[in-house]
């Protein structure tokens, strides 16, 4: 579904990711670990189009995207939830779901939004708050259930667990086993290694902005190597 | 002191001109509350409406506000235009670069008008031009008060648009959060052009209110942009219903300060204001805390 190959991206020409290559198929979880700073964020940019890579090739079931803009990346179902939520603060909970499938599934959007409520239940009770007041944990449920009303085929989720306590990061991930049964394949970028691998089927850790480790997620969970990258010893 | 009537009548005239102070207004800050800058064009395309309205009057015999459906759409187009294939490349996805950009236009534009025009200050005749309508003790200017509709009309639509649309709610959520836009797909180059667009919709309309009593020559937007920048400040920099009520507000104070202090006066009135909200409340009447 989603294949990297080689990508080397970063800004105003100076690399942050070098010469990362990877695949994911349909229906998987796929967790990319790795601290702070080692381009996981930058890797997301780049799959969604917000920034070019500066070399290597992003193919989005079978279609060339590293030199799409993302509303086209979006179209195609390759859906992004950012980092720090990016939601829409002076918007009522109601639109900034509604923008979620401003790009795509658009004349499905009620029956979407209904789904999205029945997902999270506690963003139905509030549709009508301003997002901006939901708490941390509710506003990161508005981020994802805003990717889910573009009925993604591949989700990124970029960090859902930064700023939750460790009860909600439990219920979250919960959460997105449910969502991948649907069928959609889920990408989920993490620093939170234990209990991402306890969820995903394969994992790749990144470390300075390559790929130091990957294999199936019960093996790296064995494996000594993962705590040295991570903690880059 | 005064008779209660002559009050009565600057009050009222202050908050006719005040309503299209406020359609002048509603673009500059519609614009800056998505882009996050100062169009500096804004004067000078206000400026070319006017002319576009002259032009369509005494070469064509259009009436003024019969030009309103033909000026408005050519004028999104025109600000839609400029905004996608001018002001934005040339800005390199900088917004700071975008203001230099705009202000490289207005003076562009103002010298092709002075080019074309001359430096002559213009007018048309219109035949219901000193019209009045009689409302208690009040005589008004028909064309005033047409102006003072129409620019509520506007006003209206617009918060209609912007509040229930989904390119209204897509303005909205470019206007807070860019990214998070981009990753619903919403195309922000696109959003960015429809708002520059709208803003000079707006004064197109705001030209056909008024040039039944102004006049016209090639740097006369600058005037009016200059008030309406204060009106932004005053009811809150990217606030609609901030702009609205600031319009009126700096209108009936023009007018009661030129009452007082003599027509020549009328505008220290307005820069007082200014001042004053800028040292006790920054942010503007309608305007978010910082």
């Amino acid at each position: 579904m989603l294949e990297v190959e080689a990508l080397t991206a970063g800004y105003g020409g100076i690399p942050v990711l070098r010469d990362v290559s990877l695949t994911i198929d349909s229906g998987e979880i796929v967790a990319v670990l790795g601290a702070n700073g080692v381009g996981k964020t930058t890797l997301n940019r780049a799959l969604s189009g917000l920034i070019r890579p500066d070399g290597g090739a992003i193919r989005f079931e079978g279609t060339r995207i590293e030199r799409l803009a993302p509303p086209e990346i979006v179209r195609m179902g390759l859906i992004h939830v950012p980092e720090g939520r990016k939601i829409f603060p002076t918007m009522s909970v109601r639109e900034n779901l509604e923008l979620g499938g401003y790009a795509r599934a658009r004349t499905r959007r009620a029956a979407n939004l209904d789904r999205v409520f029945a997902l999270f239940p506690r963003l139905g009770e509030r549709r009508r708050q301003l997002a901006g007041t939901l708490s941390g944990g509710e506003q990161q449920m508005l981020a994802i259930g805003r990717g889910l009303m573009a009925e993604p085929r591949l989700l990124i989720l970029d960090e859902p667990s930064l700023g939750l306590s460790p009860r909600l990061v439990e219920d979250l991930f919960a959460l997105v086993v449910r969502i991948a049964a649907e069928g959609l394949a889920i990408m989920l970028v993490e620093q939170n290694v234990v209990q991402s691998l306890e969820i995903a089927g394969r994992a790749y850790v990144l470390e300075n902005g390559r790929v130091a480790l990957a294999g199936p997620a019960a093996a790296l969970r064995a494996d000594p190597a993962l705590e040295r990258a991570y903690l880059g010893m | 002191m005064l008779k209660a009537e002559i009050l009565l009548a600057a009050l009222a005239n202050g908050l006719l001109t005040g309503a299209v102070y406020a359609l002048i207004a509603l673009g500059l800050t519609l614009v800056y509350g998505v882009l996050h800058i100062i169009n500096f064009a804004h004067g000078a395309t206000l400026t070319a409406a006017m002319f576009a309205v002259y032009v369509a009057h005494q070469t064509f015999g259009i009436d003024p506000y019969l030009a309103i459906p033909l000026l408005a759409p050519l004028f999104f187009g025109l600000g839609y235009s400029l905004q996608r294939w001018v002001i934005g490349p040339a800005s390199h996805g900088d917004d700071g670069n975008i203001l230099l950009v705009t202000l490289g236009l207005s003076i562009v534009i103002e010298n092709a008008l002075l080019a074309v025009f001359r430096s002559d200050t213009r007018s048309i005749e219109v035949p219901y031009g000193f019209e009045v309508v009689e409302l208690g003790p009040l005589i008004l200017s028909l064309p005033k008060v047409i102006a003072f509709a129409g620019a509520f009309a506007v006003a209206g639509l617009l918060w209609l648009v912007i509040a229930r649309s989904d390119i209204g709610k897509a303005i909205r959520a470019v206007a807070k959060e860019k990214t998070g836009a981009a990753l619903c797909g919403i195309p922000v180059g696109h959003v960015y052009a429809v708002t520059f667009g709208i803003g000079a919709a707006c004064l197109a309309v705001a030209a056909c209110l008024l040039m039944p009593t102004f006049l016209v020559n090639p740097r006369i937007g600058n005037a009016f942009v200059l008030v309406a920048f204060t009106i932004v400040v005053l009811g809150g920099m990217g606030s609609i219903g901030g702009a609205l009520a600031g319009g009126l507000i700096i209108g009936v104070v023009e007018s009661l300060s030129g009452l007082y202090l003599g027509e020549s006066l009328g505008q220290i009135g307005i820069f007082l204001i200014f001042l004053v909200v800028l040292l006790f409340r920054p942010t503007g009447l309608f305007g978010a805390r910082a």
